[in-house]
């Protein structure tokens, strides 16, 4: 616990509350009266409705268009089902400036859908909405479908066979059963898509602003810290109250349901119903997820001189000509491969301690601490960023300009993650098997080795994955921590579309390709490592 | 519970092999920085567009004996607010990179400290906007101006634009993209520009009119040139409608340095009449630790080596009069004559209220 407790506090909660609080005082006097000239800001208040209700929106569709496929992804079996799951959950890791830019072919002028019925949508809040569908389509499919394929469907035959109605006994059995995990990947949603930033900033263009994309403006252009202090504040008590409502559901969720091995569960469809919803589901994902990223890959292809592996090419040597960098941009992909893994492993460490204490010890304080990590996921990267700045400035914590802080600052989104899957696998292993092997004479250690480490394995690799992708998409916080020049990917890819010049353009098409290439092989290794039950494979 | 400890006993372990690492790998980015008035080391803090041919910063360490290590964080706003947030204490010795749309900001908080460099003389006194007090050294300019894609205006036997005045003409109608002024630099700039231009009275009055005809805005630089603008690469696949975008004066040599093969000519030009001029500037942090180094990283900094290197690197003007420009500039370039400017202080000010103003007439 202490280990959690003691990373949570120096690198999240200190640097936090250190750029807030600057924000808040004046000479060390604190300035509450500021936080009611902010709220009675029109202005602001015009960010807060939109903020809140486009995550409404955008919570409501995504549900409504990815509840079908959870159904599908657990009690149907298709060739491909493995891949086709990794591949929806390839957008939940990549870089907005990337899906920005894919996005904006699909739904702007010249694209698809422009070319098909003359429909453009790019600045219109429907962009915002589809696109946070793409992002978040994937935490309704596992965090729902997981769980659904773990009910044993013979409930619900049970209750047909005493002469429920099919409907009626869906209604009766699955539905209740299902209600706590739809409950919680609603909140998630939610969560995400109160705090977007750059599918707000990108598609929205600038008539829309959510908190998030205020709070980036008024710290990073304005250096408006009483301001940005003020609107970081609601940003906590709005997330703190999605979280709390989350824990609650989560707990509701891992209370006693009989769950059974997904394996059993699926099965090849049948009848017109569900051949159709299979046809309806996949046509969904090829439309709204395979088709942006198609997009990604052939815009990386297209050469001035017809299709091919230009782009990739040039990849490897140090701006073809010139330098828009000191090193091949191919390099980038190396500088992210070894970031995230130094934050893989932090993650994992902090996470599995976190988790571990979580287990055996239920008071309400540690389950306030359970919510309390997930939080990094609901704020402003910028302020973490520039909190960093003015808490680790004194050695032996002057880490402003380590490397380390990179892969630090991506292990805070990491660390919820893995504590997230592996918390419902430490809490199903059975106390009684730990206590009979230790009345059988095996020491702590073995009993930990023999018993916990056997179930918590694949657990751990499955949290690794996770933890792994996301560090490598990771975007808004690497981008303002100081870098001794070796961009990630998200970087380079920005920093090439911040320049003009066809191989520009290209390269950064291609890098992101490569980005979602290698997002997508650690999320399929991580499918095929899936543990047999529990209820992971959240998010 | 003592699993637990066990677990947490071995996690641990792992963490320690961790930050070991991490240890190490700090190593060999940054020996010795740090280290007091002995250290070899010199830090450059900038934005992310920074970039210098590593030939150049060799040729550094070869005459000073200092090895530069660059720090890069973010956009030029936001590496300065970054500056500002950590004065005193700087994260480097010299901070290059601030404009003189943000001058006043970076003067008003105190975060340089006053040094002449070497080499002054060469700079014109019209880009040496801190007088002396010099407190800051001009580095480098760059031109803010609407680009236009040549072919488009061909094709149209249209003549392209010159001059602010032009872009409020009906036969420009619906042709223009620029960035939201409000979160970027050259959206910033080009208001500017007409502020400039038509003075505190007439700037309103004209963007009314600009929006009359059909000016469009987006929230950066990426959107508008990749997406909006039918004269760049990524707007041609993306089969973008806008011939005229607010960019630099150096895109047009951009888009041919960075094609394959090579053009004749660029695809894009620019409307010279209607640029707004961006000088950039580098400062001694206060509280550096290794001042003398940062003196010498500023002398060199508008010495001749770097200067000629500069405009293939970051696509900006030497300051010093005597740099020769690549071919690549004189051939595809354009002279700027007539820029417009607006007074660092004067741009501090009023800033603020102008974005707003300009907000709520082209955004609303």
């Amino acid at each position: 616990m202490a280990v959690p407790v003691a990373f949570f506090a120096v690198f999240f909660a200190y640097p936090v509350a250190a750029i807030t609080g600057r924000g808040l005082t004046v000479d060390g006097v604190w300035q509450f009266g500021r936080i009611g000239e902010v709220l009675g800001d029109p202005d602001i208040r015009g960010v807060l409705w939109f903020t809140t209700w486009q995550a409404l929106a955008s919570t409501g569709l995504t549900l409504l268009i990815a509840l079908p496929a959870a159904y599908v992804f657990a009690r149907l079996d298709f060739p491909g089902k493995q891949l086709l799951r990794a591949v929806v959950t390839v957008p939940f890791v990549l870089p907005t400036v990337v899906v920005g830019t894919a996005f904006l072919a699909l739904l702007g002028r010249g694209g698809l859908l422009d070319e098909l019925w003359g429909v453009r949508l790019d600045t219109s809040v429907w962009a915002i909405l589809l696109a946070h569908v793409f992002f978040n389509y994937a935490v309704v499919v596992r965090t729902v479908g997981g769980l659904w394929s773990q009910l044993d469907p013979r409930q619900e035959e049970a209750a047909r066979v005493l002469g429920a109605g099919r409907f009626a006994a869906w209604r009766r059995v699955t539905l209740p059963a299902l209600v706590p995990a739809v409950a919680a990947a609603a909140l998630m949603v939610f969560l995400f898509t109160f705090t977007s930033f750059g599918v707000v900033q990108i598609l929205g263009g600038p008539a829309y602003s959510t908190l998030e994309v205020e709070i980036y403006r008024q710290t990073a252009q304005f250096l408006d810290l009483p301001t940005a202090a003020v609107l970081t504040l609601v940003q906590f008590a709005a997330v703190g109250a999605i979280l709390a409502v989350h824990a609650w559901t989560v707990r509701r969720r891992e209370s006693a349901l009989k769950l059974v091995d997904p394996s059993r569960t699926a099965r090849k469809p049948r009848g017109v119903g569900q051949w159709a919803l299979l046809g309806g589901v996949l046509a969904t994902v090829a439309a709204l997820i395979l088709v942006p990223l198609g997009v990604l890959v052939e815009r990386s292809l297209d050469g001035p001189d017809g299709y091919g592996l230009g782009y990739y090419r040039a990849l490897q040597s140090a701006g073809a000509s010139g330098g828009t960098f000191l090193v091949p941009p191919l390099e980038a992909v190396w500088n992210s491969l070894e970031y995230a893994l130094a934050a893989t492993a932090i993650a994992l460490v902090v996470g599995g301690l976190a988790a571990a204490a979580l287990t055996r010890r239920a008071g309400r304080l540690v389950r306030g601490f359970d919510a309390l990590l997930m939080l990094p996921l609901g704020v402003s990267a910028v302020t973490v960023g520039f909190g960093f700045l003015i808490t680790l400035d004194e050695p032996p914590l002057d880490l402003r300009t380590s490397w380390i802080l990179v892969p630090l600052a991506q292990a805070l989104v990491g660390v919820p993650f893995v504590v997230r899957t592996m918390l419902p696998v430490l809490r199903a292993v059975d106390e009684r098997l730990r206590e009979a092997a230790a009345v059988l004479g095996a020491s702590p250690l073995r009993v930990w080795r023999e018993v916990d480490l056997p179930m918590v394995r694949r657990a751990l690799l499955v949290a690794a994955g996770f933890a792994f992708a996301v560090s490598l998409g990771e975007f808004g916080a690497t981008v303002f921590i100081a870098r001794p020049d070796n961009p990630t990917l998200p970087v380079a890819v920005a920093r090439l579309l911040g320049r003009a010049g066809d191989l520009n353009y290209g390269q950064a098409m291609a890098l992101s390709t490569i980005l979602m290439v290698v997002c997508a092989v650690a999320l399929l290794v991580l499918e095929r490592m899936r543990p047999d039950r529990s209820g992971s494979g959240e998010f | 519970m003592s699993t637990t400890k066990k677990f947490a006993a071995t996690a641990l372990a792992a963490a320690l092999g961790v930050s070991t690492l991490a240890a190490c790998g700090g190593d060999k980015g940054d020996s010795g920085s740090g280290d007091g008035k002995k250290s070899k080391t010199v830090t450059l803090v900038s934005h992310d567009s920074f970039n210098a041919s590593e030939a150049v910063l060799k040729a550094f360490t070869k005459e000073t004996g200092y090895t530069v290590k660059v720090l890069k964080s973010g956009d030029a706003g936001a590496a300065l607010n970054q500056e500002i947030l950590t004065k005193g204490s700087p994260r480097g010795d010299v901070f290059f990179g601030v404009d003189n749309t943000l001058l006043s900001r970076a003067l008003d908080n105190g975060i340089f400290t006053p040094y002449e460099a070497e080499g002054l003389g060469a700079i014109p006194e019209g880009v040496r906007l801190d007088g002396d007090k010099h407190r800051v050294t001009p580095v480098d300019t760059g031109d803010i101006c609407v680009n236009y894609d040549k072919k488009y205006f061909a094709d149209k036997k249209l003549a392209p634009p010159k001059s602010f005045d032009d872009l409020i003409k009906p036969a420009y109608k619906n042709l223009l993209v620029t960035e939201n002024a409000g979160t970027s630099s050259p959206g910033l700039g080009f208001l500017l520009g007409t502020v400039g231009q038509y003075g505190d009275d007439g700037w309103e009055s004209y963007w009314k009119k600009l929006r009359a005809n059909g000016v469009k805005v987006v929230d950066g630089w990426e959107q508008a040139y990749n997406e909006e603008f039918s004269g760049s690469a990524g707007g041609k696949k993306a089969k973008a409608d806008r011939p005229l975008v607010v960019s630099y004066a150096s895109s047009p040599p951009v888009e041919v340095l960075y094609a394959e093969p090579q053009p004749k000519e660029a695809p894009t030009g620019v409307a010279t009449g209607t640029c707004f001029r961006q000088t950039e500037f580098a400062g001694l942090l206060t509280g550096a630790k290794n001042e003398e180094g940062g003196k010498a990283l500023i002398d060199f900094l508008i010495g001749k080596k770097f200067q000629e290197d500069m405009p293939l690197n970051m696509f900006v003007n030497p300051v010093i009069k005597d740099a020769k420009l690549p071919e690549l500039f004189t051939k595809h370039g354009v002279v700027v004559d007539k820029p417009q400017t607006v007074a660092p202080e004067k741009i501090a000010d009023q800033r603020e209220q102008w974005v707003k103003s300009w907000s709520s007439l082209v955004l609303k």
